[in-house]
């Protein structure tokens, strides 16, 4: 952060925003973690955790969100403290998100355990949710050290993010139509993909806003995709 | 001359024609002290252009060049040219009285004549001799408090003193007293600093009509008024002309540390 403020509780104020912040950033990261761990150990004690901490990040959302409003009343921030809070208001609504996807995986172990787990199946899925866990955390970091080149790097990754994901769409639909018992787990594991998947994306929002933060210039709005699932169908049974 | 030549001197011509007044290498000194320093700046037609800095950085001492207010400072000194339409107002030749008429000025406080309200409005038109008619003055004053914003509030006691009015009403009565002489441009010294909110309210919405007539120069100690009613802002440091552009870029992400620092609260 530069130089600090002649108002002294000025800075205290975007200092909480930070805290905050990096806490919300932390349990976002741990709910992502254990909800794929419980996943692909069956684990619904685990599952259960991380459910019921999806309201540390909700509440954590809603505090910055009072604190934001209050400090642009107070303050009338210019300037990087402005994009500071604005960008504040951003990365709190993507950390939720993320929390919000990382549960939903978490009540999907709860409703897939009864079945016997392919295991290769989970073994593709861990992978992505490494990759999309790595790009969180390297975009915690980038926020903590303001740092837009960190952010644009991590945004240039998302496409490897999307081409696993892609892959794995791919060879799920494989699995239904080889066997139609698969049909209830794999369709839980692609929405537990398709999650991931788009924890991967707001790791990206967030680096956008990062890099805006810091610098006060917006990244090209056109950034690599690799995701082709909107489109892809499966061959009808019987048509090769 | 190629075609792309032309174009370039063309959008050159137009981009000199959209600026009203150009401060080049103008330093002021009072005494042996200087107080600006090679400031060059341009005033552009039709638009808001805010002067901020901290107290004592030169914005006030650059506003009054523009209207060779510091002519009235015995140990004042300035130079380096000021043109207004591309003339120099500092020529041996000008009048400046005339200058002041095309370029008028806003004090801090509001500060009417202690005459009455018409009395106020037609002093100046009156001895710049555009008036002389009854049906002349009636009509300049009423033109001028409609444009100020303050004719409705003042039509039925027009001859009661200017110093009863409140402190907003007295500020917006200085400006229809300003638009009287028709200026073309109106330099305003935080014109608003002491006033309540909504009598501040009201002066910043006069100052973005008044835009569509006139160039406006305006200096403010409150970076919220020169984020909302300037097009153009210039910072000032220590005499020196630090930053200038548009507005909207110098609080949103301005080039310079110091610009920065000012206006986000972490000066000195």
């Amino acid at each position: 952060m530069p130089e600090a403020h002649t108002v002294t509780s000025y800075d205290d104020d975007l200092r909480f925003l930070t805290r905050r912040l990096s806490e919300m950033g932390g349990i976002a990261e741990r709910m992502v973690a254990d909800a794929v761990a419980a996943l692909v150990n069956a684990d619904t004690g685990s599952a259960q955790r991380v459910i019921s901490e999806d309201l540390l990040l909700d509440n954590g959302e809603r505090e910055i969100y009072d604190k934001a409003v209050l400090v642009i009343a107070k303050r009338q921030p210019m300037a990087s403290d402005l994009r500071e809070i604005i960008g504040s208001i951003r990365i709190a609504s993507d950390l939720e998100r993320v929390g919000d996807l990382g549960k939903n995986i978490a009540k999907r172990v709860i409703a897939v355990h009864t079945m016997a787990q392919p295991r290769k199946l989970v073994r593709g899925l861990e992978h992505l949710a490494e990759l999309a866990l790595t790009q969180l955390k390297e975009v915690l970091d980038a926020f903590a050290t303001r740092s837009p080149d960190l952010a644009n790097s991590i945004r240039e990754r998302d496409e490897e993010i999307d081409a696993i994901y892609t892959s794995l769409f791919r060879e799920l639909l494989t699995y239904m139509m080889e066997d139609p018992r698969n049909i209830t787990a794999c369709t839980h594991l692609l929405f537990c993909a398709k999650n991931i998947e788009r924890i991967g994306d707001h790791a990206t929002n967030i680096a956008e806003t990062v890099y805006y933060v810091a610098t006060g210039e917006q990244l090209a709005a056109e950034r690599p995709k690799d995701d082709d699932t909107a489109t892809m169908v499966a061959p009808a049974p019987g048509s090769d | 001359m190629s075609e792309a030549a032309t174009e370039k001197a063309v959008d050159a011509a137009i981009e000199e024609s959209a600026i009203k007044m150009r401060g080049t290498d103008v330093s002021v000194f009072y005494g042996e002290k200087q107080a600006l320093f090679d400031v060059n700046l341009d005033v552009r037609k039709n638009s808001v252009t805010a002067l901020i800095g901290p107290s004592g950085c030169g914005k006030s001492t650059f506003l009054r060049c523009l209207n060779r207010m510091n002519d009235t400072i015995d140990i004042c000194r300035v130079n380096g040219e000021v043109t207004l339409d591309g003339e120099n107002i500092y020529a041996p030749m000008i009048d400046v009285v005339e200058l002041r008429a095309r370029v008028g000025m806003v004090f801090q406080k509001p500060n009417p004549f202690p005459k009455s309200i018409y009395e106020n409005i037609v002093y100046g038109p009156r001895i710049h001799g555009q008036v002389s008619t009854r049906a002349e003055m009636d009509e300049v004053v009423e033109r001028s408090l409609i444009k100020a914003g303050l004719f409705n509030e003042v039509k039925d006691r027009l001859q009661e003193p200017g110093t009863g009015l409140s402190g907003g009403q007295q500020q917006r009565l200085c400006i229809a007293r300003a638009i009287a002489v028709s200026p073309e441009v109106i330099l305003m010294d935080e014109p608003c600093s002491a006033l309540d909110p909504i009598a501040t309210a009201k002066v910043e919405e006069l100052i973005d009509e008044l835009r569509v007539n006139y160039t406006i120069v305006i200096v403010t100690h409150s970076m919220q008024q020169a984020a909302r009613v300037s097009q153009r802002t210039a910072m000032f440091h220590l005499g020196y002309l630090v930053e200038e552009g548009d507005t909207d870029k110098m609080f949103t992400n301005p080039d310079n540390k110091l610009t920065q620092d000012y206006i986000t609260g972490r000066f000195g």
